[in-house]
């Protein structure tokens, strides 16, 4: 494992927004981590991002105990994060987002030059087709960007990627083409935590599944161990959905 | 599909590339506004008539362009224009009552300015508050010092008599002094212009901290996410915005050798302005220093053009007010074309 929680739990103020919640990722694995709004996936992904700090049980990384001070602290040790919506800034061009935070540099300088052909180096090696790298990332489709984001990720060593809800704004075509980077990146040897409350994107690409409800653990499922359908169930709160059915039944 | 998405960039791009500068429009107009004054004034047009409106551009450029940094950076400051007061008050004062060498004087305005730029950056860090609300507290506040200290002090409203003390030729000669360029005389004060700008447009283009500004401004989260020193970035912004008004006040203190205290009031807008014909949107994340040097370029010669042409002064603001809203316009239409999501 290379990030792994052991009960791990956070609350803010008198809410508990997470609680006894254990899991893990290897290399080279997708670990699709399932829940609807409030189930607490946010909670976990900020904590495994180094945004929040866990207040009880234990974050893993390399099997040693760890505390991110600061989602710099988690990049350094390996693990990036792309959120859904702030992971790119529209005005700026792609090559300029592609390095920002992390510029190379010449001298006092920010290599520029540099900065643009490894920018475009790096997308084509992912597969991704962007006309030109000095155009504003604005101008790019919702998955193009995701797949900036994380062509940006591999780029910077990301040993594990942690992608929050990437898929959730985008149209069936787009989404497909964010689970193709995923499947690419795991391919390349990362491990992923691919977090969405969409079971017909997760079961695809996932490797392990965890679905969280009302922030605590629901169980941790490998493929072979469970069907689409019982995904679906399990994470809608199977029980809810019937009585629902039944609640809007014709008199 | 390689071959066929690099044609498209040869097409597109280069389009896109020179439609999207942000300084485009602030070029057109300065053309524009310089060929309608130009046409009907020879003085306009003439070695001393530039060097005439070359002088009010270049000590509101320096303060338009370290503006635009800011405003590019994603925040506004109201205490720019006072501050340029109460650097000027600081060292004239202290030259002049306290006995104080003139360079050491513009040292204690500059340890003044830096930290009314730091108090505001913290507060604006730290708090959360817009900028434009805490900028205009220390506005107000600073309008206040200056007025009571100096009527305390003097008993009157300004302080003068900076030309008696020590090392005032010195400092004179650098920053308020002429140079000779063909038997025209050009205020110095341009040249520090120059220099501010190239220095801001190197940054901002070509280094890392250039990229955190836009970050920070386009937004601010997103750039926090990857690890920009978000708060360090724009308390540094704050402060590079006061060094602009410290080095202004002191420019005009040194030629004036007196200074008012109320100095600088109002100044803020034009400020804002010059770097919004220049490019820049209120909203951040977009500008350029060079674009806010061209919009006090316009400034200086619709400034000096309507009194060449004989004009009544009083329409200068009408025109101004013209150019904003033209510019924001022009700008807006450029933010669509920029972020327009290819489906």
């Amino acid at each position: 494992m290379i990030l792994e929680t052991r009960g791990i739990g956070k609350t803010f103020g008198s809410v508990l927004a997470l609680r006894d919640v254990s899991m893990g990722v290897a290399a080279g694995q997708v670990v699709c981590v399932l829940g609807d709004n409030g189930a607490g996936k946010s909670t976990l992904i900020k904590i495994l991002a180094g945004v929040h700090q866990h207040d009880a049980g234990a974050l893993l990384v390399d099997g040693a105990e760890v505390r991110f001070s600061s989602p710099r602290d988690a990049l350094d040790r390996g693990i990036a994060t792309v959120y859904q919506d702030l992971a790119m800034i529209p005005l700026m061009s792609v090559w300029r987002n592609f390095f920002l935070g992390s510029e190379p540099t010449k001298g006092l300088a920010f290599d520029v030059a540099k900065a643009r052909r490894v920018a475009r180096e790096e997308l084509r090696a992912m597969g991704i087709d962007i006309r030109d790298v000095d155009q504003p990332v604005g101008t790019l489709s919702g998955g193009e960007r995701q797949s900036v984001a994380i062509a940006r990720a591999v780029h910077f060593g990301a040993r594990v990627l942690i992608l929050d809800e990437p898929t959730s704004a985008l149209g069936v075509k787009q989404a497909g083409v964010v689970l193709r980077y995923i499947a690419r990146a795991r391919d390349r040897g990362l491990g992923v935590v691919f977090i969405t409350h969409n079971p017909h994107h997760a079961y695809p690409v996932g490797d392990r599944f965890l679905l969280l409800n009302r922030g605590t653990s629901m169980g941790e499922y490998a493929k072979a161990d469970i069907t689409p359908q019982a995904l679906t169930a399990l994470m809608a709160g199977g029980a809810e959905l019937e009585e629902l059915a039944h609640e809007l039944k014709r008199q | 599909m390689t071959v066929a998405a690099d044609e498209r960039v040869a097409h597109v791009g280069l389009a896109r590339r020179l439609l999207i500068r942000p300084e485009l429009g602030a070029v057109v107009g300065m053309v524009v506004v310089f060929a309608f004054f130009a046409a009907q004034s020879p003085v306009f047009r003439s070695p001393d008539g530039i060097a005439n409106w070359l002088d009010p551009a270049a000590t509101l450029g320096i303060m338009a362009v370290a503006v635009a940094l800011l405003m590019i950076g994603g925040e506004f400051d109201l205490s720019a224009g006072v501050l340029t007061g109460t650097s000027g008050l600081i060292l004239v004062t202290l030259a002049t009552r306290f006995g104080f060498n003139v360079w050491l004087a513009m040292l204690v305005g500059l340890v003044v300015a830096l930290a009314v730029g730091l108090a505001n950056g913290l507060v604006v860090t730290r708090t959360k508050l817009p900028s434009f609300i805490v900028t205009l507290g220390t506005f107000l506040m600073l309008q206040g010092v200056n007025l009571g200290v100096t009527k305390a002090i003097t008993g009157t409203v300004q302080v003068s008599g900076l030309r008696r003390a020590s090392g005032f030729e010195g400092a004179n000669t650098i920053l308020a002094g002429t140079i000779q360029v063909g038997g025209t005389s050009f205020r110095v004060a341009i040249l520090w212009w120059v220099l501010v700008t190239a220095v801001a447009t190197w940054v901002l283009m070509r280094s890392k901290a250039g990229n955190w500004i836009f970050a920070v401004g386009g937004n601010e989260q997103a750039a926090r996410a990857v690890g920009v020193p978000a708060a360090r970035t724009k308390i540094a912004l704050f402060m590079t915005t006061a060094f602009a008004a410290w080095l202004v006040g002191s420019i005009l203190a040194l030629r004036y050798t007196s200074v008012q205290a109320n100095i600088g009031i109002g100044q803020e807008f034009i400020y804002i302005i010059a770097a919004v014909i220049g490019g820049c949107l209120l909203t951040g994340g977009y500008g350029s220093a060079i674009g806010a040097a061209i919009g006090a370029v316009i400034f200086g010669m619709a400034d000096k053009g309507i009194v060449f042409l004989g004009w009544d002064a009083d329409w200068f603001t009408f025109f101004l007010g013209g150019m904003l809203l033209l510019a924001t316009l022009a700008n807006r239409l450029v933010r669509r074309y920029a972020e327009e999501v290819r489906h």
